[in-house]
């Protein structure tokens, strides 16, 4: 076994290792990767029912309603980025700082209707905390510039539209939907 | 006595000692100056005592209720009880600093300590690229987070904690996962110290390996323990969530444990000495990023309790000085390195190459699968999430094949082995392995919990076969094999319990892969069925807790009638913050967890419904005590006489070789 042999067979076993481990890697971002949508996403076009995504905006206000299938607990609301609002369906104990008017997100898929099936539901820890992601897609719709404060109330946001965004929250106009 | 201005002093003091630990002894050693060198362990160990006088000070601050500190008034209240203004200390951004530095000076001081039989000049270049470290954490801590800054007008209570930390398992488990963190220092400062020395041998090998096995038993009690707490105290039934704060603890892990192994190499076989040198430089590399990822806003996940980008343009300075810095100085000295001892590809040497390269394409799959969602959101502006279904297609695949080669690593000869002979010697752990596998067919569900299983009962069987073998078990006389049980050497003991350990751990990760549960919202009195146990609830009381309200169950848990426990879940709402925690029940006979979690309460007073959430989870606590097992085994392999007495000697003449390896 010479230097030369044992480095050989160290590359070959370096490209076999991490060749794999790149094959794995890609592999796995073309199906388990979860995508994050914001309501009016979901409105324009809906991604395939089959697809795991992940669903974040503020809970509107009033929309929470919880039920039972049997015996099993179905929490009911509308999760909206301030132009769309999604109806979530959730079977399970919602997270301890879940509150309405606050900032979630919710895993699971988006069916035929529309209306939206999470298997899993966060809520942040800290409750002065908003999902950068949420955040995010509540600046790029306009509906709130963090340079003038905190987020206005999920309760008006539904009934925004763009225009209205910073100017004049005491008198919305029609709802977008 | 201890005030704030003291401890503020006392920072400020270990900071230039730090300084000027990380100089002088630099000088000294290159100038062949032995009174220059000869300072560094007193340096250090004066960096540590005016750390502790420092810490203490902070610590005395928090249990004396002093609200005129601003991180006391914010994180700390009278009503917390006193074992949490304690460990309250390092539950929050500023004192988390402060401990990392502490255990930093720990370090440096434990090298002066125990370093005595190291050569001056390495001894010296060692503490002092410990105390150029340490320089930059409390110039951090100093600078941006000062945790004595004072707040007037004080306020008469504090703000309180985040009741999620008010744990016990999360009041420890920083501790333990910095001491794991920062032990990676040591051979951080010896693989530099090296760098700079050009010279890299077996007594350098044997040098190194005590204190990364040390800082790997630590951080792998830290993970353990963290996800642990993640499992009783968020009340989801899951134990690792894959989020970025965890990875970023498993990352140097991964790189830690291929370090401890390469270390071996050196000590043996003088092979693979650039590499260790890379990983080690590696390993505290993603243990800094791992600091730096939890303490700024860069990766927000569910534990970035304290979130601060200003803070995070220091830390990233400080990772680029040092990361960058060292990665130079490799580049730079690495090929004046000398090349080591060859060897067959089928040998010891071979197999801990190879699980070198699987450790590092897991760690690179985990890195990738961490960074891969900040890159996207920052390149291209798309937001995606990486969770559970990526990290298990890719790490299972590339984890199994580690795991078979752990079987019989162990048993090959150095230099240059026979495969044939070793496999022969493992016919049993074949078959416990294929009897495993077929047992899993039927109980378990999923080809690579089915996979793991076998894996792990392959880990174990064989870790199990090289003792007996070692001890010629039945082949000769019982007291003969217990007399050369005691003669083994404790690193080979150790390594069989460390490998046994990961089996266990696998054992009970691929268990938990068929965790069931069951969500159900029930009045008092009803029972529910899962995993052949009857759950019923009895009754729902309110019970009041020192700083909150908590809202009690009674869950009484049969099996065929016969009462198996009585598990109280509760939830609790903490009056200063607002906040609501649950309290997770579980009730353990080590095969299984049954584990409750009480809901909401719906419907009207008169007639109230609850929410209640079911788990049963088999073999969870495997997972967890197999770390324990790891941990235990390099504790061991520790306390091998090899790595205590007989000082490793240097060859008196470097090994003058013509290539690199």
């Amino acid at each position: 076994m010479t230097r030369k042999t044992r480095r050989l067979w160290l590359v070959i076993a370096c490209v076999a290792c991490l060749g794999t481990a790149a094959a794995l890697i890609l592999r796995a971002f073309s199906s388990d990767i979860v995508f994050f949508v914001t309501p009016s996403q979901v409105e324009a076009s809906p991604p395939p029912a089959d697809r795991t995504v992940k669903l974040g905006g503020m809970v509107v206000a009033g929309s929470v309603k919880r039920e039972k299938h049997g015996e099993t607990p179905v929490a009911t609301f509308a999760v909206t980025d301030g132009q769309a609002a999604v109806t979530v369906h959730y079977e399970g104990i919602l997270p301890d700082l879940f509150r309405e008017g606050q900032s979630v997100v919710a895993i699971g898929t988006v069916q035929p209707t529309h209306d939206f099936a999470a298997s899993e539901v966060l809520a942040k820890h800290d409750e002065t905390y908003m999902p950068k992601e949420v955040a995010e897609a509540l600046k790029k719709s306009g509906k709130w510039d963090p340079r003038f404060g905190p987020p206005p109330s999920a309760a008006s946001w539904n009934t925004m539209t763009v225009q209205d965004a910073g100017k004049n929250l005491s008198a919305p106009t029609a709802a977008p939907n | 006595m201890l005030s704030p201005e003291l401890g503020h002093y006392a920072l400020a003091l270990a900071c230039v000692l730090a300084a000027v630990q990380g100089i002088i002894p630099l000088i000294g050693a290159s100038r062949r100056d032995v009174r220059l060198m000869a300072l560094a362990p007193g340096l250090a160990i004066g960096q540590m005592i005016a750390l502790g006088v420092s810490f203490l000070s902070l610590v005395y601050a928090a249990v004396t209720d002093d609200f005129s500190v601003q991180n006391i008034a914010e994180n700390s209240a009278v009503s917390k009880p006193l074992l949490y203004k304690i460990t309250g200390v390092w539950g929050n951004h500023e004192g988390s600093i402060l401990l990392w530095a502490l255990i930093l000076g720990l370090c440096g001081a434990a090298v002066a300590a125990f370093g005595r039989n190291l050569p001056s000049a390495l001894r010296a270049r060692v503490i002092a690229v410990l105390g150029l470290v340490a320089t930059g954490f409390e110039l951090f801590c100093l600078t941006t987070s000062d945790p004595f800054a004072r707040v007037w007008p004080a306020p008469m209570d504090g703000q309180g904690m985040n009741p999620l930390l008010q744990d016990p398992g999360l009041a420890f488990h920083p501790p333990i996962l910095y001491t794991g963190y920062v032990g990676f220092a040591v051979p951080f400062a010896f693989a530099i110290a090296a760098l700079i020395e050009g010279r890299v041998d077996a007594a350098w090998g044997r040098w190194v390996r005590p204190w990364a096995v040390a800082a790997w038993c630590f951080l792998t009690c830290g993970i353990a323990m963290g996800s642990w707490w993640s499992y009783y105290v968020l009340g989801w039934g899951g134990y690792w969530f894959w989020d970025p704060v965890e990875n970023a603890s498993l990352i140097p892990w991964l790189t830690g444990t291929a370090l401890i192994h390469s270390a071996i190499v050196v000590e043996k076989r003088e092979a693979l000495k650039i590499w260790t040198v890379l990983l080690a430089i590696g390993t505290f590399s993603f243990s800094l990023s791992g600091t730096f990822l939890v303490r700024s806003g860069i990766l927000n996940s569910v534990h970035a309790f304290a979130n601060d980008p200003a803070r995070g343009v220091f830390i990233l300075g400080l990772l680029g000085v040092v990361i960058g810095g060292s990665l130079a100085l490799f580049a730079y000295r690495a090929p004046t390195l000398t090349a080591g001892g060859l060897f067959a590809p089928v040998s010891r040497e071979g197999a801990l190459v190879l699980n070198n390269i699987l450790l590092c394409s897991l760690c690179a799959v985990v890195l990738t699968g961490t960074m891969y969602p900040p890159f996207m959101s920052l390149l291209f502006d798309r937001t995606i999430s990486v969770g559970k279904p990526f990290f298990d297609a890719t790490t299972i695949p590339l984890a199994l094949p580690l795991f078979i080669f752990m079987g019989f690593g162990p048993m090959l000869p150095w230099k240059r082995a026979q495969l044939w002979p070793v496999l022969q010697k493992l016919w049993l752990a074949a078959i416990v392995a294929a009897v495993a596998c077929a047992v899993a067919v039927f109980t378990l569900s999923g080809v690579l919990p089915i996979l793991c299983a076998a894996a792990a009962l392959w880990i174990i069987a064989a870790s199990l076969t090289d003792i007996a073998e070692r001890t010629r078990l039945f082949r000769t006389s019982f007291a003969t094999s217990i007399q050369r049980a005691r003669m083994l050497p404790r690193a080979i003991v150790g390594t069989a319990i460390a490998h046994a350990g990961v089996g266990i751990t696998v054992l009970g990760l691929a268990a938990m892969s068929q965790a069931q549960h069951k969500i159900v919202e029930v009045p008092i009195g009803t029972t529910e069925q899962l995993a052949g146990y009857e759950w019923t609830l009895k009754a729902v009381e309110d019970e009041p807790g020192p700083n909150y309200t908590a809202m009690a169950a009674t869950l009484e848990v049969r099996r065929h009638g016969r009462l198996i426990t009585v598990m109280h879940p509760s939830k609790r709402s903490f009056n200063s913050q607002n906040q609501t925690t649950t309290d997770v029940a579980i009730h353990t006979n080590l095969l299984a967890d049954l584990y409750g979690v009480l809901g909401d309460k719906h419907g009207s007073d008169s007639s109230p419904t609850y929410v209640l959430r079911l788990h049963y989870n088999p073999l969870a606590p495997w997972m967890w005590l197999g770390a324990l097992i790891m941990a235990f085994g390099g504790a061991l392999s520790l306390s091998d006489r090899r790595m205590r007495v007989g000082a490793p000697q240097r060859a008196r003449t470097s090994p003058a070789t013509t290539s690199v390896s």
